[in-house]
């Protein structure tokens, strides 16, 4: 069942019944009727609806009408009228961090189930290796390419390097391409090339099963879509839990890497519903700095226990809250810790009420805030 | 054996022509993308959607289908269809993979095809499954039983593609409707109908009859479009309208019911869950 089936009690019942009550009056203040079901007709400004007006997703055109083809609620946007689906799976968006789990490791790529239509793909050559990055001297050339990332390139400016080449006379040339090879071995650095061997290896990188987190990186013209990693924050997730809730629930933010301090812990929001909740990990990159780190943290197994546990509790929480943000979270585990409950009755009915009415006042103080 | 009642009343206490009750319920099964359960009187489906998802090929599930019949444009639905053991009188020995769940898994797919709109999610699949929980009436043989559980079937379907956010033209629904030739006879032709509300359109249409059971295919309206019907039995041009006008009406009935119960469903996710757009517009 979906839908949260807990033994409540009798005050319990009515707590909550009173709880979801606000947390319904106040959402209709805040939109009213923009639900729709299938088929139904959106009602648009006529003088303007077919000249002007653009369908967006879930809309479609029907005899001169707008009629909805999910269940949702219509959102405008200037002339831009879309029905957002609620239960639905996930749609990507270029730019998104999402948690995927590794289903088949394929020629050069690994494909990942994201909740998305289709599986998704990350590339070897789109991720970063734990030995990406190397010096290297023989693709040395007298243009370098600027790259942003790279710190130590920067400073030297390729003009400078070029201006320098132009001026100097050809005698000295064959000189100058020796120092600069030389220069360039220095200064290059560019993430390795991919060998048949990294190909052999990419099971050593992520296996099937694994719990990687990655961005969208765009869409192929075929629909398929391109996952990269190529930041250190990226890649496999290990020792933790992954919360699958529904997508929708997860809010797009400009943070979605939360570090929760007071519990040593590293939560992922992925924006396609899965949640990572895992030990804290400081240099991702080198698998040498990892391993010395996890020989340490898990000499607390008992900490880990304490805190992953209450972390499960978000499930709930989102069938109530449903607005996923680390500060709601972190609130909700205080709450958890002052009113000193067990770990095992977190899943129980008297705290899936005592959070409602939290939610409830909550989002009754908020909207006050906002008037 | 007499459908009516000297009183009037039908062998499960109705009216002849009143409709089962209805009961539907949605989210029902965790793990599906989208789920529900309906019921017409005594008739219990449960429906469970996966997906869209990237195409599996698994060739034992869905006997006929596999690679060879992906499609790159749209996206291919896959039904299937059971009986539970337990969902007759006495307890069933073959619950699927026989001819009538095959033809009835068929329909489902067929009628389902025709409201989902494939062409939105290329190269992945949809996989209904459905799976019947209890039937009408246990003294009944199993052919008497297909029409009612064929309607649950298709109403069921659509609840549970509409919860899994699947844009679909319209929500199809079913009905059947059944005619007493004679006072004495053992039941009469017996029409299914599916129809999009909406579009008014008919996407589906079978007939049956319990007692001849002779396959004759007759009788094509002009306005119906899109699939085959089947047609197992005789009826006269302007019964059939009657008994057709009937069942129209029914699954106009349960269109209704069907989309208060989605509104509802939608309304629940809102209200718990529609903080997002005007928190954010706070901050």
């Amino acid at each position: 069942m979906r839908g949260l089936r807990l033994p409540l009690r009798q005050t319990q019942r009515i707590r909550l019944q009173r709880a979801l009550e606000k947390l319904q009056s106040l959402s209709c203040k805040a939109n009213s009727d923009a639900s729709v079901t299938v088929a139904d007709t959106i009602p648009v400004n006529y003088e303007d609806a077919f000249l002007n007006c653009l369908r967006g997703h879930g809309t479609t055109d029907l005899n001169g009408d707008l009629v909805a083809t999910v269940c949702g609620v219509v959102e405008r946007i200037n002339k831009l009228v879309y029905v957002r689906a609620l239960r639905a799976r996930y749609k990507p968006e270029v730019g998104d961090i999402v948690v995927g789990r590794v289903v088949e490791v394929s020629q050069k790529r690994w494909r990942l189930e994201i909740n998305f239509s289709l599986d998704a793909i990350l590339m070897l050559s789109s991720m970063n290796m734990p030995d990406g990055i190397q010096w290297e001297a023989t693709r040395a050339e007298f243009t370098i390419i600027p790259s942003a990332d790279n710190g130590i390139r920067r400073n030297f400016s390729p003009f400078l390097v070029k201006r320098d080449l132009s001026s100097i006379g050809k005698r000295f040339l064959s000189l100058v391409a020796l120092l600069s090879l030389l220069f360039n071995y220095l200064i290059v650095r560019v993430s390795r090339r991919r060998t048949a061997l990294d190909e052999l290896n990419m099971r050593g990188i992520f296996e099937e099963n694994d719990v990687v987190c990655a961005e969208i990186r765009n869409f192929q013209h075929d629909g398929s879509l391109q996952l990269q990693a190529r930041s250190q924050k990226y890649g496999k997730l290990e020792k933790g839990q992954l919360l699958i809730v529904d997508p929708y629930l997860v809010k797009k933010s400009k943070q979605h890497f939360h570090r929760l301090e007071q519990f040593g812990i590293d939560l992922i929001l992925g924006r396609n519903g899965f949640i990572w909740v895992g030990e804290h990990v400081e240099a991702r990159d080198s698998m040498v700095v990892d391993q010395a780190n996890s020989s340490e943290q898990s000499m607390v197994p008992e900490e880990k226990n304490q805190t992953h546990t209450p972390l499960e509790m978000r499930q709930n929480i989102c069938r109530i809250a449903m607005l996923i943000d680390a500060d709601l979270i972190l609130e909700t585990v205080e709450l958890s810790s002052t009113v000193k409950i067990d770990i095992h009755d977190m899943l129980g009915s008297e705290f899936h009420v005592l959070v409602a009415e939290r939610e409830a006042e909550r989002r009754s103080l908020m909207g006050k805030r906002k008037r | 054996m007499e459908y009516v009642s000297p009183e009037g009343l039908r062998l499960d206490g109705r009216r002849p022509m009143e409709m089962r009750q209805l009961r539907a319920e949605i989210g029902t099964v965790a793990k599906a993308n989208g789920s529900a359960v309906f019921e017409m009187g005594n008739t219990k489906v449960i429906a469970a959607v996966y997906g869209p998802r990237e195409m599996i090929n698994v060739v034992n599930v869905f006997q006929v289908q596999n690679r060879s019949q992906q499609i790159n444009d749209q996206a291919l639905v896959r039904c299937e269809y059971s009986m539970a053991n337990f969902s007759t009188g006495d307890r069933m020995r073959k619950p699927k993979g026989d001819r009538r769940s095959t033809e009835i898994s068929l329909v489902i797919r067929q009628t389902m095809e025709a409201c989902i709109l494939t062409h939105l999610m290329p190269r992945s699949q949809i996989d209904i499954f459905v799976q019947v929980l209890q039937v009408m009436e246990r003294n009944i043989s199993i052919l008497n039983v297909s029409a009612g559980t064929r309607s649950a079937c298709i109403n069921a379907a659509t609840l549970a593609l509409a919860d899994a956010g699947i844009p679909m033209r319209d929500i199809v629904t079913s009905c059947s409707a059944g005619f007493e030739l004679h006072e004495d006879s053992a039941g009469g032709p017996d029409v299914t109908v599916g129809i999009l509300p909406k579009l008014d359109k008919v996407t589906l249409l079978q007939q049956f009859n319990l007692t001849t059971h002779s396959s004759f295919y007759e009788l094509l309206l002009a306005y119906l479009v899109h699939f085959p019907f089947i047609m197992d039995a005789k009826l006269p041009v302007d019964i059939f309208e009657n008994v057709m006008g009937l069942a129209t009406e029914g699954c106009k009935a349960i269109a209704n019911y069907i989309r208060e119960v989605l509104l509802e469903n939608t309304k629940q996710l809102e209200y718990r869950g529609v903080c997002n757009s005007y928190v954010s517009g706070s901050i």
